[in-house]
């Protein structure tokens, strides 16, 4: 799950990892008011007006802007309200922007990289941290490999603090900013484990002129399988940034991801989903979403499942592909004869079933007088689907 | 032979008293499995199905039953504990069901493995581990298995059973099949999995489904190409996957352009594994192998 830089910034205040003084906005309006209170604050006419989306790269598309006095910032604040950003991230159709922070100007001498991860292959936190600030880690670990300073923190202890050193010298820190990162890391750890982080990002993390560690940026992924112990979570969400069927999905129990094609897919397990997609495009068709029912499914799940993929108006035919284990294959047809009856099926249907109680599951749909064309293997299915639609 | 489980292995279910775990405790036993005890904190003392008898703790269970397995179906929240449990008891192979579990929980049972040399953790977020007429430890479908030599190995359980029932429709049986689940903290790895193979005299071919995130599918590359004496096929699920979408598993996921489906097959592929052109040809690919 993704927040806001403002949300993220509002976490690492509680842990003491030090932010720049800030206002966020949910509309335009008080942008000058929150500028005059930051100036008024720091004694510093800069303030900067920055695009709140769940997206990195908004500098380069004209969603980030310094300017100088109140006036300025409420300028911009209006320019860059409900402007669509279009970065690397937020694919062609860009993003809206409908939450604002204003944030104080800084003197910056240097821009650093710093980053928290799960090294999967380690098992373990990793902190990497990086000279070339602003730029993406990826582009640097690919470019200039020996730019990143790299350390895995032990579960058992805990990060210590030579390894703060090692990342605070590799960084060419010295004095006061050197002390402010032995402060920093251990802060972004607790961070990390309390908070269920999946990624904790700075970028840029700065050295003031006067020398002083800052996070000028913040990216916090939490994980979700954490959120049983995250009540707020729910409260952080920006409904406005996720798509609406994805969220409808969830609350179902269903795990759906919509994409660019045009052939439903209802399957039972991740893998299986996956797969799916993957021989559904071999076959030169292009799937419309992965949909995993989970390994127990309810008839109540796969009429849910059913109902959002024929909700959308790009699918042009349906493949389920079922093998049952845990699911079992008539509950599956029962979900389904039911969907299609209630919402009525106008596109092409093709369903595989294998599996626990199959033979009932096959007997159902056989007596549901519905138009459904069966298949004997995941196989068989992908081609006749991708048929079907290209007929259609 | 097998691998990890066979008709001798005696098993605990940690979680037997709740639904799910007690269906699938009795369709374990119906398969023919050892289930010696259940351990479900605060009923301890009373039976599960008139027969199993239930414990408190894990230790308890292990000093009355003897029993060398056990198998977790605890809820997320409480999992990592219940792993802990039963590393701290000695369990010598510890099979965790459980989908959900918070990552920062997974690194500190992971550290804990690393600590001590006589458990194994396969999963969490698995379906288990079965050895085809001896034993079944999980929540597969028993009757789509077959007695034989082939080993499946997998991050996806009903891709497992996918390459099992094509597998068993073309008359080839298995050895042993092996879920090591879909987090990106978990206990055991493809490697891990594929030494065990290799040292078994009745495994003859293996069968090895990869899916997109990390880089574990790279590491059984390299492992196989250095020293994996048996013939392999392969399988990566997601090669149309988005990146940074995650694809129903925690661990199913491309991030700063790591862990793709193309990188995962072309190493396999040079290290000599037959990559079957669709998950439709996991059986008759491993059959031209034979």
């Amino acid at each position: 799950m993704n927040v806001h830089e403002y949300q993220a910034k509002d976490v690492f205040r509680k842990y003491g990892i030090p932010v720049p003084s800030n206002v966020p906005l949910m509309d335009p309006a008080g942008a000058k008011a929150a500028a005059e209170k930051l100036i008024a604050e720091t004694g510093n006419e800069v303030v900067v007006v920055k695009a709140q989306i769940h997206a990195g790269g908004r500098g380069k598309a004209g969603g980030v802007k310094v300017v100088k006095g109140a006036e300025a910032a409420q300028k911009a604040a209006n320019e860059i309200f409900g402007k669509v950003l279009v970065t690397p991230q937020t694919g062609p159709e860009g993003k809206k922007v409908g939450r604002l922070l204003i944030e104080q100007g800084l003197g910056i001498d240097r821009e650093l990289y710093l980053a928290l991860a799960l090294d999967r292959e380690k098992r373990r936190v990793a902190i990497m941290a990086s000279t070339e600030g602003g730029v993406e880690i990826e582009e640097v670990a690919h470019k200039t490999p020996e730019k990143i300073v790299k350390v895995w923190i032990d579960p058992a202890v805990g990060l210590q603090q030579y390894q703060a050193r090692q990342v605070g010298f590799g960084l060419g820190l010295s004095g006061e900013a050197l002390k402010d990162l032995g402060k920093i890391l251990p802060a972004m750890e607790r961070l990390f484990m309390k908070e269920d982080c999946s990624q904790v990002e700075i970028n840029p993390l700065i050295v003031t002129k006067d020398n002083r560690v800052m996070a000028l940026d913040a990216k916090v992924n939490f994980d979700e399988n954490a959120e049983f112990r995250h009540k707020e979570w729910s409260a952080w969400r920006d409904l406005s940034e996720e798509v609406e069927v994805e969220l409808e999905a969830k609350a179902a129990g269903l795990s759906y991801i919509q994409l660019e094609g045009n052939i439903g897919c209802l399957v039972n397990g991740a893998g299986l989903a996956m797969a799916t997609m993957d021989i559904i495009k071999h076959y030169g068709g292009q799937p419309a979403n992965f949909l995993d029912v989970g390994g127990g499914a309810s008839k109540e799940a796969v009429t849910k499942a059913f109902k959002i993929i024929l909700a959308s108006e790009s699918v042009k035919g349906i493949f389920v592909n079922i093998f049952g284990g845990i699911a079992q294959c008539d509950v599956i047809a029962a979900g389904v004869i039911a969907a299609s009856k209630e919402v009525g099926l106008k596109v092409p249907l093709v369903v595989r079933l294998e599996g626990t109680n199959v033979e009932l599951g096959r007997k159902l749909l056989d007596e549901s007088g519905l138009a459904i064309t069966s298949a004997a293997t995941m196989g068989d299915g992908a081609r006749k689907i991708v048929e079907l639609v290209k007929g259609s | 032979m097998s691998i990890l489980v066979n008709r001798d292995t005696k098993v605990l279910v940690q979680g037997i008293t709740g639904a799910y775990g007690g269906n699938h405790a009795r369709w374990c036993m119906e398969y023919g499995t050892k289930i010696v005890g259940g351990i479900t904190p605060g009923k301890g003392g009373q039976k599960f199905e008139d027969k199993v008898p239930i414990f408190n703790t894990v230790a308890e269970a292990i000093d009355k039953t003897g029993a060398d397995a056990s198998m977790i179906f605890v809820p997320p929240p409480f999992a990592a504990d219940a792993i802990l449990e039963a590393i701290d008891a000695g369990v010598k192979l510890v099979i965790c069901i459980t989908e959900g579990i918070p990552a920062t929980d997974m690194i500190g049972v992971r550290r804990v493995l690393e600590g001590q040399s006589k458990t194994r953790l396969i999963g969490p977020n698995c379906p288990g581990v079965i050895t085809p007429g001896q034993c079944k430890i999980g929540i597969m479908p028993g009757h789509i298995h077959k007695v034989g030599n082939v080993g499946v190995v997998s991050r996806s359980g009903t891709l497992t059973y996918e390459a099992v029932g094509q597998l068993t429709a073309l008359g080839i049986g298995q050895s042993t099949c092996v879920g090591i689940g879909g987090d990106p903290v978990n206990g055991t790895d493809f490697v891990d999995v594929l030494r065990l193979y290799n040292a078994d005299p009745d495994t003859h071919a293996v069968i090895m489904i990869g899916e997109i995130g990390g880089s574990a599918e790279e590491q059984a590359a390299a492992y196989i190409k250095s020293e994996f004496k048996k013939p392999v096929c392969g399988f990566i699920a997601g090669t149309t996957a988005p990146p940074g979408k995650r694809m129903g598993h925690a661990g199913a996921i491309i991030s700063g352009g790591k862990g793709t489906a193309g990188d995962k097959i072309a190493a396999l592929k040079d290290a000599g594994v037959k990559i079957a052109p669709t998950p439709s040809d996991l059986g008759t690919t491993l059959k031209s192998l034979l």
